[in-house]
């Protein structure tokens, strides 16, 4: 049944009948053009940004929520209002055991330390830090290791610096692994050097050991803050409520009390973007397939005239022994070779302002676009919907073709 | 060749319907050339249609070549369309984008002849009538004689047993209209059966007999003595 489309002159037909009225082929194709090509485009800057998310908090725990002491606001079991908030090791194994739905309980410290290198010199942070938070907030090494649980057991005097302080303290192509630098007059041996990403929580120039930040800095039990990771299927925004109530009670503060401990839950502002980008995928496909239904019906709309302006042609053709079998063949294959083409067309511009997009924005670590792409599952399945739609939009004109008697097709005007 | 018996037709109009053929009985033999007259509404195209199976009978028996045409699918009446008929219509009615070779060679395509062949075929029918060397023009590029050459090339094309002629001349001048008769009459000298409606007297005295309709019955039918178109030319 399918022989005739590998006949030379099924494929003769179509050409004459198309080339021969090139306008209304160019008009007839452009709708489906643009809808596919708008449907890829959509499609592939969608997954651009998507990509450029994923890449930028891929390393990140993002079902997190950051929690520190302030002062209270109101007075409770004989405290008076007013009362300076610290958390301590002891507040994070506590929440770390009681609160349900919890990965880690990272905590940690930051204070400014003033560092010197032979001549050079400058203030930053250092944070002291478990290794735990490798896990949760992962650095991109370029050199070395990050801090390990036994520069923790042995409090070691050891640094972790990112790539701009090398840059500041170091000759360019200086080895920096095994130097010392001080901090605060005290020296300390560079065992890591990690570029600093776009996020990552608290921008920080070095970390120490968090045993060592706690005795250079004189800290005791008490921490910055803490960093809580809910497991996947968590609910953050609950698990910073409970946190924050187990908080309170331990630190005898009001359970009503608002201001004693502050918070930025991360997971809750990134739910916010990720709807906002699922939001955007849903549009795109919305906006590409109903322009792409629009285009097919275009073409749909247009046979249907030039079936009108055919009529004498088709009924010719019918007396000269057409069947309506092969009128209608010859009027979809038409319509689906046009879909196809102008599918095919689409794709390729389609793809090729990926291309471009991925040239303009795509480019570096900052990117706006991450590798815009849309995959050839997606491709194939438009291409086939394409085919589909073609054949049925092509089905209404060519049984207008066939309904119309010969007769009445050849009468004299 | 071509038997018709008792042949009803009419057609709805509104709610009554208008009674076109009022039983036509009429036969015709191998090698004839019949010229069907008539002023118009008489039912001469009608009937031109029923034979040619573009319109079907209402009642009565119509029998081309011992085969009863009758209760046909639209499939099978185009078989025996392609088999049986050359169509020559008034104006022409080629297809304006393809060239006169292409025309010519459609039939040809319908019964599911190879290219090559078709081709061969297609150019031995211009050869015979005359343009061979316009294959490649395209209808506009054509004046009406040759179009109706190229019309009656494509009529041969399929090698049909009865030529079905609709006002063959009626778009054309006198000289031209001369020289296609002189054709067709060479055509039917050759054998071919040929079936014209007109209503020009001097084109119909250029057919052997001449069936004369009138408010769908026939009037008259009669044996005339050719006038060759040739003397004209």
């Amino acid at each position: 049944m399918f022989k005739f489309l590998f006949e030379r002159d099924t494929w003769q037909e179509v050409y004459d009948s198309l080339s021969k009225n090139k306008v209304r082929t160019v008009l007839t194709m452009f709708g489906v053009w643009w809808g596919i090509l708008l449907l890829i485009w959509l499609l592939g800057s969608a997954r651009g940004i998507e990509n450029s998310f994923n890449r930028l908090f891929g390393s990140f725990a993002t079902n997190s929520v950051f929690v520190w002491g302030q002062s209270t606001s109101k007075p409770f079991k004989g405290f008076q209002e007013g009362k300076r908030v610290r958390l301590t090791l002891t507040d994070a194994k506590k929440v770390e055991e009681n609160i349900d739905g919890i990965e880690f309980v990272v905590p940690r410290n930051q204070n400014q330390g003033f560092v010197v290198r032979n001549f050079l010199s400058g203030t930053y942070s250092v944070a002291g830090d478990y290794p735990l938070l490798d896990l949760v907030q992962k650095k991109k090494l370029i050199h070395g290791r990050f801090i390990n649980q036994k520069d923790i057991d042995d409090n070691k005097k050891v640094v972790v610096i990112s790539e701009d302080i090398y840059k500041q303290l170091f000759q360019k192509d200086e080895e920096a692994i095994g130097e010392y630098i001080k901090i605060n007059s005290m020296n300390f041996k560079v065992i890591g050097m990690y570029e600093v990403t776009s996020f990552g929580g608290p921008p920080t120039d070095m970390h120490i050991p968090f045993t060592t930040f706690q005795q250079i800095y004189n800290q005791g039990e008490q921490i910055g803050w803490m960093m809580i990771t809910g497991k996947p299927e968590a609910d953050i925004r609950q698990v910073e409520l409970d946190a924050k109530l187990l908080l309170k009670n331990l630190n005898k503060i009001h359970p009503e009390d608002k201001r004693a401990f502050g918070s930025f839950n991360f997971g809750k502002e990134f739910a916010k973007m990720t709807g906002f980008l699922s939001g955007m995928q849903f549009l795109t496909w919305f906006v590409g397939i109903a322009t792409l239904f629009a285009g097919v019906f275009a073409i749909g709309n247009i046979l249907l005239i030039t079936v009108k302006e055919r009529t004498k042609e088709i009924g010719v053709r019918r007396a000269l022994g057409a069947t309506p079998f092969e009128i209608k063949r010859q009027i979809i294959v038409e319509a689906v070779f046009i879909t196809i083409v102008a599918g095919l067309l689409g794709i390729i511009s389609g793809g090729l302002i990926l291309i471009l997009e991925n040239k303009l924005w795509g480019q570096g670590s900052e990117a706006f676009l991450v590798n815009p792409s849309v995959s050839i599952t997606i491709v194939f399945i438009s291409l086939v919907i394409l085919v589909i739609l073609g054949t049925l939009i092509g089905l209404i004109p060519a049984f207008k073709a066939t309904s119309i008697k010969p007769i009445e097709a050849l009468r004299e005007e | 060749m071509l038997k018709i018996e008792k042949l009803h037709k009419s057609y709805p109009i509104g709610d009554s319907s208008l009674h076109v053929l009022k039983g036509i009985d009429l036969s015709v033999e191998s090698g004839e050339m019949v010229a069907i007259m008539g002023s118009s509404g008489s039912g001469k195209s009608t009937l031109l249609n029923i034979i040619g199976m573009l319109d079907e009978a209402d009642e009565g028996n119509y029998i081309l070549d011992d085969v009863p045409i009758k209760n046909l699918t639209e499939k099978k009446a185009a078989i025996y369309r392609n088999k049986f008929l050359g169509f020559i219509f008034q104006s022409f009615n080629l297809i304006n984008y393809k060239n006169a070779l292409d025309n010519v060679a459609l039939p040809l395509y319908y019964q599911g002849l190879k290219r090559k062949e078709r081709i061969e075929k297609g150019l031995f029918h211009l050869e015979k009538v005359g343009l061979r060397d316009w294959a490649h023009h395209l209808p506009n590029e054509l004046s009406g004689g040759q179009k109706q050459r190229v019309a009656i090339a494509r009529a041969l094309a399929a090698n049909p047993k009865l030529l079905l002629a609709d006002e063959p001349t009626g778009a054309l001048d006198t000289k031209t209209s001369h020289e296609i008769m002189d054709f067709i009459q060479s055509l039917n000298d050759e054998g071919k059966t040929i079936l014209m409606v007109t209503h020009e007297e001097d084109i119909a005295n250029m057919c052997k007999r001449i069936v004369r309709l009138r408010d769908g019955v026939i009037m008259e039918d009669k044996f005339v003595e050719q006038v060759r178109a040739s003397q004209y030319v």
